[in-house]
């Protein structure tokens, strides 16, 4: 894992630079907004983790709770539609959001749990989760990687954390367009997807890139030996080297 | 030297003060920097409901420590609730006296959480106090024409 010191520990890389690929990145990144659906039970939280990601030009959708992160995005009433992958409301009747970000200790259900239900689901688990704690307990932070979350934050959340995120998920978004070989915004890539995935069968898959944050591509068979290492990270290399 | 001048000095001042004496720490000071011409209110806004959140905590755990017997889960609950919201404010002797009362919730230490309890309450007001003058301050820059400054 590394340092114990760390304060937040990140599968991310240091560098944004050499993610920069496509050459219209800074239009297309200024048409589309990060929305970021942020959760949280203090109130007081809340208002600060929203004012940051304001400030960082994301568009912001709070709650108070896991429960109502999940029927915002439409997951809560569509669990068992999940488990057959032809569901036509995922996506359509929810929120759309490019990253989620959530305290970890919540009443009712915890960020943990609450990470564990996106990636559990079939349509969802792709959106990247972040988590936050004032608490850097070590095997917290495990098993929230392990479990699937892109980063776990210790409190209090810093401006340049945001940034750092907001700039991330931009730039691997423009990665995502690229890889596709067609130039749109992942709205659009998302709207496709959905529709040839509600209308035919699986086999008509052809218009779809494999998704960065699902589950391992075939060229990464080490992706899964240690929770630090991120599916997307060999992707990723795949395409720069 | 002019007016604003003055008013100037004196937050600058003030500030130095409530840093150095621990009452807010670097986090304000970034909360600070988040306001704009479009938020111009947002650090009395936050602190506000921080300061109701404190209120409402500080009752909710004069009473757990009233009982026979006292919950200490429940306690400690409304101790972390506290201690979280002071660290994103950057209330840096709360959120220090939150970690001593925490010890105390996790020994069932009655008479250690009754102190720290105390210790609390007497933060709060103190701050509550620091912050309101600081408020003022900034109101009386801008009366006088000048904008907010953020502090060092």
């Amino acid at each position: 894992m590394g340092s114990n010191s760390v304060v937040s520990n990140r599968r991310m890389p240091e560098k944004m630079n050499c993610f920069d690929l496509s050459p219209n990145s800074n239009s297309d990144s200024e048409a589309e907004e990060v929305h970021v659906l942020a959760v949280d039970d203090s109130l007081v939280d809340r208002k600060v983790i929203e004012r940051l990601l304001k400030i960082s030009s994301c568009k912001v959708t709070a709650v108070d709770s896991g429960w109502r992160a999940l029927k915002l995005l439409g997951l809560l009433d569509d669990e068992e539609e999940d488990k057959s992958s032809s569901s036509s409301s995922d996506g359509f009747e929810g929120l759309k959001v490019d990253l989620i970000i959530t305290d970890y200790w919540m009443p009712g259900m915890t960020g943990y749990e609450l990470l564990k239900k996106i990636k559990e689901s079939s349509s969802f688990r792709e959106i990247p989760v972040v988590i936050m704690s004032s608490e850097n307990v070590m095997t917290r932070i495990d098993r929230c990687l392990e479990e699937g979350a892109e980063e776990f934050i210790v409190k209090p959340v810093k401006l340049s954390d945001v940034t750092r995120l907001r700039d991330y998920y931009m730039a691997t978004r423009e990665i995502r367009s690229a890889e596709s070989g067609i130039n749109v915004n992942k709205r659009k890539l998302q709207e496709s997807f959905d529709v040839s995935t509600a209308s035919s069968s699986p086999s008509s898959s052809s218009a779809s890139p494999p998704p960065l944050f699902s589950s391992p591509a075939p060229c990464s068979p080490s992706s899964l030996d240690s929770p630090t290492r991120r599916p997307k990270m060999t992707s990723l290399d795949h395409i720069l080297i | 030297m002019d007016l604003l001048s003055q008013l100037r000095g004196q937050i600058a001042d003030f500030s130095a003060f409530l840093h150095r004496e621990g009452f807010v720490d670097d986090q304000f000071t970034q909360l600070q920097k988040l306001r704009d011409e479009s938020s111009p209110g947002f650090v009395v806004e936050v602190v506000s409901l921080f300061f109701e959140d404190c209120e409402k905590l500080v009752n909710n755990m004069a009473k757990a420590l009233e009982q026979q017997i006292v919950d200490f889960k429940q306690v400690d609950s409304h101790v972390h609730q506290l201690k979280g919201s002071s660290s994103s404010i950057g209330a840096a002797r709360i959120h220090n006296v939150c970690i001593a009362f925490k010890t105390c919730c996790e020994d069932q230490n009655r008479d250690g959480c009754v102190r720290c309890l105390q210790q609390v309450n007497h933060e709060c007001i103190q701050l509550k106090n620091n912050l309101q003058t600081l408020f003022k301050l900034e109101q009386q820059i801008v009366a006088a024409g000048g904008s907010i400054p953020a502090m060092q």
